[in-house]
């Protein structure tokens, strides 16, 4: 069993003293890159109230079935996974398809520090630092046709790499979606990296999406194509059990789901006696996400 | 053949194996072993060890019918009170550690899950046969308490299902153990019909 020596990586501590530093120049200077995004800098505040969870539980406690069903099998079997070299098409309803080597992303785009929570479908939580952008940093790239109503992501195929893959646990490759404004949503975040250093495997690299507001489910990992779509995309989750899982998927206290309680949750990093944790609409990030929602029922379109 | 005393033994030896999982689990509270949702870790255990002993009871008439020997049925009894202590604690663990007592959430789990409803079904009807697996009751019942303890088959088809409907996605280990439970009380019909 390959070990992964956290020697390596950044200390709680040391990391910790950095992020004081990166938002100690974020009042002062950030303010320009910030300014832009001023809701997000308000949600940050509220959010880094509470400490990020540890590197440790992070990227050995996932759910990544493409690397198999258990927590702890995407830590220990995504090691030999090859993230290079890796291209994203970028096609659908848009004036030019293209193809970007994850170099090129990675240059192009400028990533920043992101201290958002996930809230799993299964009831539990973790408060993550990401390193990442916004995605509509990417789609204002390339021009949209008036019927690009939606977004799909599909994650790699490989079965040959990932194990998980070779048995139809669900409908390979995985797809998740958004609809576009919520896809333009400066919260939406393309993320390649976490605690400071690239993506973990068992993350999601080398490219993954994040939706804080969503269940954990909605932010797929490993993609390799990005399509504009006129239509509703037929999602993973959905197509396996479409009365569990909408296509919003929102974090929801009040959408009550079969298997687990959705009114509450558990805060990954705590012990026996640690309590639950009321779960909030839109995972806390209601002010800026509720208006994309307005006028819809939440319990219907759940 | 064993002699009695040596039988007497052997009872206490099963005892003491059938408390080991909680042994297990106690110690790997002590030495912090249990993943990042620790609550979530002794739920499933107490819940798996709970199905186990199921089986074991169920197991152990057919392995009298099949050896012909009487050992088997001296330790059912037994193993019948290790279900309920396992659910039990599994039991507990849910309303104590999970939710503190927290009786709203509960009564609305117990409403709004069918696998909670289930398997808080099955506890209950686990408490009249645990009330009853002494030697007096077994005296005072008479023919009666023969029918009241075939509510186990009830239970445990009780106990698959809810393992069944709790599982995400992945449903090959609940219906391996739906199908031992089947087998198991498929020898109940077979050796009636004989």
């Amino acid at each position: 069993m390959k070990k992964i020596n956290y020697s390596e990586i950044t200390s709680e501590k040391v990391y910790r003293k950095r992020r004081f530093f990166v938002k100690s120049l974020g009042l002062g200077l950030g303010s320009l890159s910030l300014g832009s995004l001023p809701l997000i800098s308000n949600t940050f505040a509220n959010v880094s109230e509470n400490q990020p969870t540890s590197f440790k539980d992070i990227t050995t406690y996932n759910n990544y079935y493409e690397f198999g069903t258990g927590k702890s099998d995407p830590h220990l079997k995504s090691q030999s996974f090859k993230t290079k070299p890796w291209t994203i098409k970028i096609e659908g309803e848009i004036e030019k398809p293209i193809e970007l080597s994850i170099e090129e992303i990675l240059s192009s785009f400028s990533s920043e520090e992101r201290v958002l929570k996930l809230r799993c479908v299964e009831g539990w939580s973790m408060i993550i630092p990401w390193i990442g952008f916004s995605l509509n940093k990417i789609i204002n790239k390339v021009k949209l046709k008036p019927n690009a109503k939606f977004v799909e992501f599909e994650t790699v195929y490989d079965p040959e790499q990932m194990i998980g893959q070779r048995r139809p646990i669900l409908n390979w490759p995985y797809k998740e979606g958004l609809r576009i404004d919520e896809a333009m949503h400066p919260l939406t975040t393309v993320v390649t990296g976490l605690y400071g250093k690239s993506l973990p495997k068992q993350n999601g690299a080398p490219l993954r999406i994040f939706v804080p507001w969503k269940y954990g489910f909605k932010s797929a990992k490993a993609i390799v194509k990005i399509k504009f779509v006129k239509n509703p995309p037929n999602t993973a989750w959905m197509n396996a059990s479409p009365r569990e899982y909408g296509f919003y998927s929102n974090v929801n206290p009040n959408v009550n789901h079969p298997r687990w309680s959705q009114a509450s949750e558990r805060v990954i990093g705590g012990n026996l006696l640690s309590p639950r944790v009321e779960t909030q609409i839109f995972n806390g990030y209601g002010d800026d996400v509720a208006n994309l929602y307005s006028g819809m029922d939440l319990k219907k379109n759940f | 053949m064993l002699t009695q005393i040596n039988q007497k033994y052997l009872k206490i030896v099963i005892f003491i194996f059938s408390l080991g999982p909680i042994f297990f689990i106690i110690y790997q509270i002590i030495t912090n072993q249990l993943g990042p949702e620790p609550i979530k870790d002794i739920t499933h255990h107490t819940g798996k060890w709970t199905l186990y002993f199921i089986v074991i009871t169920l197991a152990m008439t057919p392995l009298k019918n099949i050896t012909k020997l009487n050992i088997w049925a001296n330790y059912r009894r037994m193993f019948g009170l290790f279900i309920f202590f396992y659910a039990s604690v599994h039991l507990m663990t849910y309303v104590g550690l999970d939710y503190r007592f927290d009786l709203t959430s509960i009564g609305d789990d117990i409403i709004k899950k069918k696998y909670i409803f289930i398997g808080f079904s099955a506890w209950l009807l686990l408490i009249p046969l645990a009330l009853t697996s002494n030697k007096r009751m077994m005296k005072i019942l008479k023919d009666k308490w023969k029918k009241l303890h075939r509510l186990i088959y009830l239970i445990s088809l009780f106990g698959s299902i809810h393992y069944l409907w709790l599982v995400k996605r992945d449903l090959t280990e609940p219906l391996i153990f739906l199908t031992v439970i089947l087998i198991l009380l498929a020898f109940r019909f077979k050796s009636k019909s004989n």
